[in-house]
């Protein structure tokens, strides 16, 4: 290779690489803002404020939604598996909300550390299938259940 | 092989020989796009199963998903042009940056309006400032920036010199897209497709996408090439064998 293009060719280097570390270093050091939400173990350990808005986000706990008898506000609880913050929410939820399913909910921790939710958001996953399989997966993890409890006895 | 390659590149520096060579391409690619788009989109617009969570919306993947992965590649592909134009000076690379940082950009934008409108339905918001969709908002003021570079100065060579830099330095957006999704919290779901794993989805959803993805690369190609040879021809105007074609 001619030197002068090699000069050129090591300096292009020098500037990529440069400024993917720069960056890489910035990113790693913001990296508690750029998470779009805070964790329930996050809240529950008291990382966040009271009174200050901020996002949380997990999974919707089985069983624990509770509607109003009247109007449209809900509690529920999320967990991450760890820990669980109570969300209380006075709006139209997304389609996608159901027990099980993932959400990010914006507003504030009350004296009680219940979020007052003032938006929902519905996580989805990266897994795609038709109704169908997943019937046949949930059937099959039933009957699989039911084999193991069978052999146990 | 190694021989041939380094002819190739050597042939592709000629502006004639491509303008020649791409003439004979031209009606593959366009046959290739329209019939790659219309089996990919009746496939997975009438064919392919509801998906279990999403339902019908979900389809909107069979546009969104291509032109996201478009327009990253074409951005490392218009970064490599800059850098070949950068060391070997080679008019023809830089023509090629020039030809791809609009389209890269117009997927781009595509990318970022089907997002909007498949979260409405299912995350029930257009817009959230999470990492994957601000780092891809962030490739499209790359790619507006890049544009304006390429044009922004008087002498043609510093112009594409100053495009070519900072396709080099938002490279490093490419891999903060990526794996924004792994690295931080965000709304946006973890990828389906992966490199080292089975993709995570149904093999009669999976087909039409990845005939999509194959036809909009084609469309690329196509559109990048048809851009390239007017920059070829004007660029050429003087010289004998444009004239010739122009007149004959």
């Amino acid at each position: 290779m001619h030197p002068q293009r090699k000069k050129r060719l090591h300096l292009i280097l020098f500037l990529v690489v440069g400024v993917g570390i720069a960056v890489g270093l910035l990113a790693y050091s913001l990296s508690q803002n750029i998470n779009l939400f805070q964790t329930p173990t996050q809240i529950a350990a008291g990382e966040v404020p009271v009174g200050q808005t901020i996002r949380a986000g997990g999974l919707v706990v089985a069983g624990s939604v509770e509607r109003d008898s009247d109007g449209l506000g809900v509690t529920f609880k999320v967990t991450d598996g760890a820990a669980e913050v109570s969300i209380f929410y006075d709006g139209i939820l997304p389609d996608l909300f159901r027990e099980g399913q993932g959400i990010v909910a914006l507003g504030k921790l009350d004296d009680k550390r219940v979020l007052q939710a003032s938006e929902v958001l519905a996580k989805h996953d990266e897994n795609y299938m038709p109704p169908e399989v997943q019937d046949a997966l949930e059937q099959a993890h039933k009957d699989g259940k039911q084999a193991m409890t069978e052999k146990a006895y | 092989m190694w021989q041939w390659l380094v002819r190739l590149y050597h042939r592709l520096g000629s502006p004639k020989w491509f303008y020649e060579i791409t003439s004979r391409w031209i009606p593959w690619l366009v046959g290739l796009s329209v019939v790659g788009c219309a089996v990919g989109l009746v496939l997975g617009l009438l064919y392919a199963p509801a998906d279990y969570q999403q339902g019908n919306s979900f389809r909107i993947i069979y546009i969104h998903v291509p032109a996201a992965l478009l327009a990253q590649s074409a951005f490392m592909m218009m970064a490599v042009a800059g850098a070949v134009f950068l060391i070997w000076r080679m008019k023809m690379a830089a023509w090629v940056a020039r030809s791809i940082a609009p389209v890269g950009a117009s997927f781009c934008l595509i990318a970022l309006l089907t997002g909007a409108i498949w979260g409405k339905p299912t995350w029930g918001t257009w817009w959230v400032w999470d990492a994957r969709l601000t780092s891809m908002l962030l490739l499209l003021f790359l790619y507006f920036g890049v544009m304006a570079l390429q044009r922004a100065i008087e002498s043609e060579d510093a112009s594409h010199r100053a495009g070519a830099i900072l396709s080099l330095v938002g490279l490093v957006n490419i891999p903060i897209i990526k794996y924004s999704v792994e690295w931080w919290n965000t709304l946006h779901q973890p990828a389906t497709l992966k490199l080292t794993e089975k993709p995570s989805m149904h093999p009669d959803m999976l087909v039409p996408l990845l005939i999509m993805i194959v036809t909009t690369y084609v469309f690329f190609a196509l559109l990048v090439i048809l851009r390239t040879r007017n920059e070829v021809l004007w660029h050429e105007r003087k010289r004998s064998w444009v004239r010739d074609l122009l007149e004959s």
